[in-house]
C-alpha cells in the first residue's frame, strides 16, 4: 500500500465516518482511497479551510472525521485549525498535512511539524505505509481520549512510498450525537480564555503519556552515537548507521523530554536527523541538550540515505565514500502542457498582447515556461486576482494587466479577489481557464464540475452567473482552440476600462475522459520551417530530420499524441499542417 | 540469513506507465517473498516530464531510495532517460533500456543552432542492454505493453522464478490487455543479447550563419504582421509604428516576415561566420 492508502485505512478501521480535502500533492489519493471504503462520506471540498470547518462540524457532531490536504492547504486552513485546537473534538477529528520537502509538485516547502507547535495540538510523524495505517488510527484515539484534534504530518516519500501494511478489521466508534457545550463550542474571548488553559493542561497530560514510552521505539546500540529522529529520516539512519543507537519519535509534540533525556546520556555524540528545519534539535537545546543536526545535515530539500551518509562522513564518523560517477550529459526533461491542452494558445495570445500576466496555480502555470514565457508572477493558490488588481494599481505595469486562473483555483479562492476588482473598479482582465476540471493533480471534481468526489452528479456554479453578481459587466466565454476569437475576445477586454471576464470553455484533454480526436498532421514540401507552431509547446510537434532552406528543420506531427486541436494549423502561415485524412487531396 | 538488499531503478517519462510497472514488480517481488518497499514520486512530473520509481527488496528493508552508485538495476523506458540514470547502477550493476526516443519540447527549441540537446553518443551506457522493447509490445499485440517486455528482461537478469511475475500482471493490469502483457512478459523473458546497435543517429550539424533584417521604414504601413508572426518574437514597432528589430540575436533567419510583409519592407541577410 502507498502511504495515502494506509492513511486512508487507518482513518478507517477507526471508524471514521466524515472525510473532507482539497486535492493537493502529495495528499490527494488519501480522500480517493477513503471514497472505496463503506460507510465512509468522502468528499471534495471548494478549499482546505471549507474542509476543515466541515470536519470540525462533523466531529462536534459526534462523528469521527478527517480532513486532509498538501502542506501549503494547512495555511490556508490556519484559521480554523489554530482556533480548533481551543475547542477540542466531538467524535476524534484527525488533520493530515502531507509535507513537499524538495518542493517535488509544489510551491515551497515549508515545515508544518511548526503548525502544531503554535496551535498546540499533538503531532504524528510516520515513516512508512504501516506506520501510517498504525498511527492514523491512534490518531483518532489520542483526539477523543485528549479531547483535541491531531496533526498527522507525513512527506512526498511516505505518501508515495509503498511498504507492507497489516490491515485490521474496522471498530465503529460509538455515536455520540452532538451535545450542546456553548462554553466549549462558543469562542467568545471569556470562554477562549478558559480554553486556552484546557490545552495547555492536556499537551501537559499527553507530555506525561509519552514520557511512560508510548510513541517512542529505541533501538540499542554501542555508546559511542545515539540518534533521536522522525519520520522516514529513521529509515536512512538504520539505513547508513546500522550499528547506532537510535530513538525514533513517533510523537513530535509534545516532546517526551526526559525521555529523550535519558536515551541522550548513554551515548558521547548526539545527533538529530530531521528533514527540512531543526524542530526538533532546537527543542532539544531549549532543554539544554547539545545534539549536532542541521550543522551536518541540509536544511533544504529532501533526505535520502546517501544525503545521510554524508552528513555523517562530514561529521567524522564514516568515511567519505566514494562520490559515483556524475551522469552522462543529456537533454533536460522539464513538465509541458499535454498536445492540444487548451491552456497553450490564450497564453500565445497574452503573449502577442505584451500583457503583464499575474498566473495562479495549476497546470497553466507551465505557461511560465519557454517557449510560452506567458506567465509573470505565480506565489499562491488564488492570488492572482488581487495581485493584477495591486500590479495595475500601481500604474507601473506597462502593459495591459492579465490574471490567469484555473477554474479549481478561482473557486478556490479567487472570488474573492475578483470581488476586490469589482469593488476597486480595477483595469484587469481575469482569465478563467476553465477546463472543467482540477487537473495539475490527476482531474478531481469541485463545485463547478456538476460532480461528487463519487461522480454522481450535483448542481454546478455557473460562472458567468457568479461573475454577473459580483458586478462584472463584461463577461465573453471564448473557444480556446479558435486564435481569432481568443485574440478579439482578449483585445476587447484589455481595451475596456474597469475589470472584464474572459472565460475559455474548452474541458482537460485528459480527465475527466480522454479527448482524442482526429489527429493532424505536416505536408512535408509545404513546410518553409519557420518554426512559428513550434511556439505553442505543443508535444506533438517535433523536428524531422528533414530540412528546408540553409538546412532548417521542418517540423512533423506524431499522430499518436496529437488530440487534433487545430491550434498549430491556425498558427501555420504555409497551409503545411492538415488533418491526417487529407493528405493527397489538392 | 537474511536476504540481502538490492534495489532496481525504474525510469522513463510522464505517460509511459513507469508507475505502472513498479507496481507490478513490487507486487511480484512480494510474491516471491521478499520484504519490498518503493518509492516514486508524481506529481508535476506526469505532465511530460521525467518519472522515476526506486523499489527495494530483500530479507528487511529499511530506506526506500537508492543511492546513486547502487542500484543493481536500471530499467529505462527511453534512451535519454538511460543515460541520465545510467550512474545509479553499481559498478556491476546493470542497464537494460527501451530503444525508444521522445524528444522534449525543450530539446527542440534552439532553433537558431537547432542543435538537439537529445543525446545521440551511447558510449556513456557501456554495456547497457538495449532493445526496441516497444515493437516487441507492438508485435505481443500492444504498443503500450513495453514496460512488460522490460519487466520480463529484469526478471531475467535478477534470476526471479517467472510466475510471481505473471500473476502479478493478472492481478494488476486491466483484463482487456491483460493476453498482450503476458505476451510481452513473455517475450521479454526469453529475449537473447545481444539485440540492437546502441547508437541513436547523429544530429547534423548547425549551419554558421548569422542574420540581419534590412527594414525599409518608409515602406512600412504599421500593419503589425511581422510582429505577431515572427516565431522568434524579434520585433515590434516603435513608438512611430514603424517595426523595428528588437532582439536581434534571437531572429534565426526564417524569413517570414521577409515573405509576409504586404509591402515587400524587409530583406533578410544571411552571412556566413568565419568559424574561429
Ligand atoms: C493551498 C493549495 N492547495 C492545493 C494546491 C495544489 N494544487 C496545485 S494546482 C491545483 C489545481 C488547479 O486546478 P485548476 O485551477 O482548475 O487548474 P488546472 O490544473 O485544471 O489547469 C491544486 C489543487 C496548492 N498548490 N495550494
Ligand atoms: S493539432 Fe497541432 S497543436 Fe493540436 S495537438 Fe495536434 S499537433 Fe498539437
Ligand atoms: S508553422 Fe507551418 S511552415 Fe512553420 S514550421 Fe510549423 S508547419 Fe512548418
Amino acid at each position: 500500500m502507498s502511504g495515502n492508502e494506509a492513511v486512508a485505512r487507518g482513518a478507517y478501521e477507526a471508524g471514521v465516518r466524515v472525510a473532507a480535502a482539497y486535492p493537493g500533492t502529495p495528499s490527494t489519493e488519501i480522500l480517493e482511497a477513503l471514497a472505496t471504503y463503506p460507510s465512509v462520506d468522502a468528499r471534495w471540498s471548494p478549499n482546505e479551510k471549507v474542509a476543515l470547518d466541515v470536519a470540525l462540524g462533523a466531529s462536534l457532531g459526534g462523528a469521527r472525521s478527517l480532513a486532509a490536504m498538501k502542506h501549503v492547504g494547512l495555511n490556508v486552513a490556519a484559521d480554523t485549525f489554530m482556533t480548533a485546537a481551543y475547542v477540542g473534538v466531538g467524535g476524534g477529528l484527525v488533520v493530515i498535512s502531507a509535507d513537499d520537502p524538495g518542493m517535488h509538485s509544489s510551491q515551497n516547502e515549508q515545515d508544518n511539524r511548526f503548525f502544531a507547535r503554535l496551535a498546540g495540538v499533538p503531532l504524528l510523524e510516520p515513516a512508512d505505509s504501516e506506520d501510517a495505517r498504525r498511527l492514523t488510527r491512534a490518531a483518532f484515539e489520542i483526539s477523543e481520549e485528549f479531547d483535541t484534534p491531531v496533526l498527522l504530518r507525513t512527506t512526498t516519500r511516505v505518501a508515495h512510498g509503498r511498504s507492507l501494511v497489516q490491515p485490521a478489521e474496522r471498530t465503529e466508534a460509538p455515536a455520540r450525537g452532538f451535545q450542546r457545550d456553548r462554553a466549549k463550542y462558543v469562542m467568545l474571548p471569556a470562554n477562549a480564555r478558559r480554553r486556552r488553559l484546557a490545552l495547555l493542561e492536556r499537551l501537559e497530560r499527553l507530555r506525561v503519556r509519552a514520557e511512560e514510552g508510548a510513541f517512542t521505539t529505541e533501538i540499542e546500540g554501542d555508546s559511542t552515537v545515539g540518534v533521536v529522529t522522525s519520520g522516514i529520516p529513521y529509515h536512512y539512519v538504520r539505513e547508513v548507521l546500522p550499528d547506532a543507537g537510535v530513538l525514533r519519535l513517533a510523537l513530535t509534540n509534545p516532546l517526551p523530554i526526559e525521555r529523550i533525556r535519558a536515551f541522550a546520556a548513554k551515548f558521547e555524540r548526539l545527533f538529530v536527523v530531521e528533514e527540512l528545519e531543526p524542530f526538533l534539535e532546537d527543542a532539544l537545546a531549549a532543554a539544554g541538550l547539545r545534539a549536532e543536526g542541521k550543522a551536518f545535515f541540509p536544511r533544504t530539500g529532501e533526505l535520502s540515505p546517501d544525503v545521510v551518509r554524508q552528513g555523517f562522513a562530514r561529521a567524522g564518523l564514516l568515511a567519505a565514500g566514494t562520490v559515483p560517477a556524475a551522469a552522462p550529459a543529456t537533454t533536460p526533461r522539464p513538465p509541458v502542457l499535454c498536445p492540444g491542452c487548451p491552456h497553450s494558445a490564450p497564453f500565445l495570445v497574452l503573449r502577442r498582447l505584451n500583457a503583464v500576466v499575474a498566473g495562479d496555480i495549476g497546470c497553466y502555470t507551465l505557461a511560465a515556461l519557454e517557449p510560452l514565457a506567458a506567465m509573470d508572477t505565480c506565489i499562491a493558490m488564488g492570488s492572482s486576482i488581487g495581485m493584477a488588481v495591486g500590479l495595475a494599481a500601481s500604474g507601473g505595469a506597462g502593459g495591459p494587466v492579465v490574471a490567469t486562473i484555473g477554474d479549481s483555483t478561482f473557486l478556490h479562492s479567487g472570488v474573492q479577489g475578483l470581488m476586490e476588482a469589482v469593488y476597486s473598479q480595477a483595469d484587469i482582465t481575469v482569465l478563467i481557464l476553465d477546463n472543467g476540471t482540477t487537473a495539475m493533480t490527476g482531474g478531481q471534481h469541485h463545485p463547478g464540475t456538476g460532480a461528487a468526489l463519487d461522480g454522481s452528479p450535483r448542481p454546478a456554479v455557473d460562472l458567468v452567473g457568479l461573475c454577473r453578481s459580483l458586478g462584472v459587466e463584461q463577461i465573453e466565454v471564448v473557444d480556446p482552440y479558435d486564435m481569432g476569437a481568443l485574440e478579439r475576445g482578449l483585445e476587447r477586454a484589455t481595451a475596456r476600462r474597469g475589470p472584464a471576464v474572459v472565460i475559455t470553455n474548452r474541458p482537460c484533454v485528459e480527465a475527466p475522459v480522454k479527448i482524442r480526436d482526429h489527429p493532424f498532421e505536416v505536408i512535408d514540401d509545404r513546410c518553409i520551417a519557420c518554426q512559428l507552431c513550434m511556439n505553442l509547446d505543443c508535444p506533438s510537434l517535433l523536428w524531422t530530420d528533414a530540412t528546408w532552406h540553409e538546412d532548417r528543420r521542418r517540423v512533423e506531427i506524431d499522430g499518436s499524441t496529437c488530440t487534433g486541436c487545430t491550434v498549430c494549423a491556425q498558427l501555420c502561415p504555409a497551409g503545411a499542417i492538415v488533418p491526417l485524412a487529407m493528405v493527397g487531396a489538392p | 540469513m537474511i536476504a540481502a538488499t538490492r534495489g532496481v531503478l525504474l525510469a522513463g517519462v510522464g505517460g509511459q506507465g513507469v508507475i505502472l510497472a513498479s507496481h507490478i514488480a513490487a507486487e511480484a517481488l512480494l510474491r516471491c517473498g521478499f520484504d519490498v518497499k518503493q518509492s516514486e514520486v508524481h506529481g508535476m512530473s506526469q505532465r511530460g516530464g521525467v518519472v522515476t520509481s526506486h523499489l527495494r527488496f530483500g530479507g528487511q528493508v529499511a530506506s526506500p531510495l537508492i543511492a546513486p552508485g547502487e542500484a543493481d538495476l536500471v530499467i529505462a523506458f527511453e534512451w535519454a532517460e538511460a543515460l541520465r540514470w545510467s550512474s545509479h547502477r553499481r559498478p556491476e550493476g546493470k542497464l537494460v533500456s527501451d530503444r525508444r526516443r521522445i524528444l522534449p519540447p525543450v530539446a527542440c527549441l534552439d532553433r537558431r543552432g537547432w542543435a538537439s540537446a537529445y543525446p545521440a553518443d551511447a558510449s556513456a551506457l557501456g554495456d547497457a542492454l538495449v532493445v526496441d522493447a516497444t515493437a516487441i509490445a507492438r508485435e505481443a499485440g500492444n504498443e503500450k505493453a513495453a514496460g512488460s517486455v522490460l519487466l520480463g528482461i529484469a526478471s531475467a537478469l535478477l534470476e526471479l522464478p517467472e510466475q510471481p511475475w505473471q500473476e502479478s500482471i493478472v492481478a494488476t493490469v486491466p483484463t482487456k490487455t491483460r493476453a498482450a502483457n503476458l505476451a510481452a512478459f513473455a517475450a521479454g523473458r526469453t529475449l537473447h543479447f545481444p539485440a540492437a546497435e546502441l547508437a541513436a543517429p547523429a544530429p547534423p550539424s548547425p549551419p554558421l550563419v548569422r542574420h540581419r533584417l534590412e527594414i525599409e521604414t518608409a515602406w512600412c504601413k504599421s500593419c503589425d504582421i511581422c510582429v505577431r508572426l515572427c516565431p522568434e518574437r524579434c520585433l515590434t514597432l516603435d513608438a512611430a509604428l514603424k517595426a523595428k528589430v528588437v532582439d536581434p540575436d534571437a531572429c534565426t533567419g526564417c524569413r517570414l516576415c521577409e515573405m509576409l510583409c504586404p509591402d515587400f519592407a524587409i530583406t533578410v541577410v544571411s552571412e556566413e561566420v568565419a568559424v574561429a
